[in-house]
């Protein structure tokens, strides 16, 4: 991990813990040699930390449903070997170990290579993401300048490892649901990109770790100047979750694996480790969004308040993270799946035209940055107005005449 | 060098492969991986911007352009007809005129020889080269690709009813 441009030694002990234990692993070594393991320790520690939370993040999900639905959760699998329960913490580890000890069934008319292939890149192509995101003052794996347009390009690939596991099984669902995936992926990369432009147009930097210390300092003293804390910021924080959940096959936007229509969509034909890479990959997928969300809206690593500067920074980012998942597994326990016409819809007719509308307001934001203080309220009741107005015309308009459905029985 | 002559053999060899395969969806992915190959020879070469450009816009989204008029025209796994010689002719006579034209392009243009330091280039110069001097040109791309999508639009709403709700 490169140290960024902040001075490394101005921050406190926790601050730089992580990278004091990298320097006391690898400070024996010759300098080429330095270099390389200490990117190995990076990536080591981005796989470990992210699998494990993996790991937790399909307990905790299955626990907050099961809550939410006002039932105990998995609750029976403890420690192995002892007869401490813990509330179930055990169950990714036996789910771990009933993955990899199912059978792995290949159909007869498949294309094998591929059939194998597919899970493999996802999962490649998820954790690829992970390298750009800054997780503290002093934690970013590498330093691009061009690191969102990085994150995006690697994310860009994931719609053809599904397509690839859709046309490989040789099923029809799969093949059907690979072909819907790609129409959602697809219609979902447009509003998530057009959320993200505004925080490049104002942050002036393609950079991850540019566009955090764009969101630096404190308004009156005490509010953080995170992006999501503006009008333009916000709207497009909300457009950029919608379009994350979507890009994640997240429930409500689940369609490319509805049980009901399609079996399990491109996971049909997929059993045993496949199967977990799969589910692995969507969850990395899943948490590596946020994190960009994070980076990019409630300003990455930096701290809520400023008195609380003393925690260090990679245990706020976790803490915005673990947030941020948690509002995807609630949104999941609260929402009905869409229809696929109501899903593209949603893209093309609300999501889009109302990215594109705020990109003018951030422009418009970025050009009224000189106003002075007596013009600021102007400047704020304009931007939420442009925000606002075209949300609930646009929403009335798409709406009109639509009520919930009345099901009369026979 | 042994770096760029083994992503150009990769990115060559899987153009190749694709050209002589029957299957036309393999064909597509391994074009696609010559894409990438493209993309890591802009890599070596320090374009950053530009590599990742090339995987967002070939990768992600050109791919599913292919990929979708593949399985759309054609039964899925119907392989492809053997080819036939008649139709090498043209083949090589069209490949053959748009490498003439590129090549009589390179050729052409002026490079400056003789400085061996590379300037430093971000993204930043990039984006002011883009827009300050070149911005007709990328209102002009803009503006044409946006009447293509409206036509495509078009084209794809008079089909009919068929399958109107």
């Amino acid at each position: 991990m490169n140290p960024p441009a902040a001075d490394p030694l101005s921050a406190g002990l926790l601050e730089r813990l992580p990278l004091l234990a990298r320097d006391a692993l690898t400070s024996g070594l010759p300098e080429p040699w330095r270099w390389v393991s200490n990117s190995l320790l990076a990536i080591l520690a981005i796989i470990v930390v992210f699998s494990s939370l993996f790991a937790l993040l399909t307990l905790a999900e299955r626990k907050v449903l099961a809550r939410v639905q006002n039932r105990p959760g998995p609750n029976r699998a403890g420690l192995p070997l002892t007869r401490f329960r813990l509330g179930g913490l055990g169950q990714p580890l036996a789910d771990g170990i009933k993955m990899l000890t199912k059978e792995d069934i290949v159909p007869r008319g498949a294309d094998p290579v591929l059939h194998f292939l597919a899970p493999v890149v996802l999962l490649a192509l998820s954790l690829l993401t992970f390298a750009v995101l800054p997780y503290g003052r002093l934690l970013v794996p590498v330093e691009l300048e061009a690191g969102v347009l990085y994150f995006f390009a690697a994310g860009a690939a994931t719609e053809l490892a599904l397509f690839m596991a859709g046309w490989a099984s040789r099923n029809k669902y799969s093949l059907l649901a690979a072909m819907r995936a790609l129409a959602q992926l697809i219609s979902y990369e447009l509003p998530l990109l057009l959320a993200v432009v505004p925080v490049v147009l104002l942050a002036g930097s393609l950079s991850t770790s540019g566009i955090v210390a764009a969101q630096a300092g404190w308004d009156l003293g005490f509010l953080p100047r995170w992006f999501v804390l503006t009008p333009w910021g916000f709207a497009s924080f909300l457009i950029f979750l919608t379009a994350a959940l979507a890009e994640s096959n997240r429930s409500p936007f689940d369609l490319p694996e509805a049980e009901s229509e399609l079996i399990a969509g491109h996971l049909t034909e997929y059993s045993g480790f496949k199967y977990a890479l799969f589910f692995m990959a969507e969850y990395l997928g899943m948490t590596a969004l946020a994190g960009l969300g994070v980076t990019l809206f409630l300003g990455g690593w930096r701290e809520p308040l400023p008195f609380l500067e003393f925690v260090p920074s990679y245990a706020w980012f976790g803490l915005k993270l673990l947030a941020l998942l948690f509002v995807f597994i609630w949104i999941r326990a609260t929402f009905p799946r869409l229809r696929i016409d109501q899903l593209t819809r949603l893209a093309w007719k609300f999501l889009v035209p109302l990215a594109l509308l705020n990109l003018g307001t951030a422009a418009l934001w970025a050009l009224t940055a000189g106003w002075g203080p007596a013009l600021q309220p102007l400047r704020w009741l304009g931007a939420t107005a442009l925000v606002a107005g075209p949300f609930v015309l646009l929403g009335r308009g798409l709406t009109a005449g639509l009520r919930p459905r009345t099901y009369r029985f026979a | 060098m042994i770096a760029l002559a083994a992503i150009a053999l990769c990115t060559l060899a899987a153009a190749a492969v694709a050209l002589a395969l029957r299957d036309l969806i393999h064909s597509a992915l391994l074009l696609i991986a010559s894409w990438v190959g493209i993309a890591a020879f802009y890599l070596w070469a320090g374009a950053e911007f530009v590599a990742f450009a090339q995987v967002l816009i070939y990768v992600g989204a050109i791919s599913m352009v292919v990929l979708f008029a593949v399985l759309l025209t054609r039964p899925p796994t119907a392989p492809v007809s053997p080819a036939r010689s008649g139709r090498a002719v043209p083949g090589f006579l069209a490949g053959g005129a748009v490498l003439g034209l590129l090549a009589g392009a390179v050729l052409s243009s002026p490079l400056p020889a003789g400085t061996d330091a590379t300037p430093a280039f971000g993204v930043r110069e990039l984006g002011l080269k883009l827009l300050v001097p070149h911005a007709g040109a990328l209102l002009a791309t803009g503006a044409l690709l946006t009447v293509a999508l409206l036509g495509a639009v078009v084209l794809a709403a008079g089909r009919g009813k068929e399958d109107a709700p």
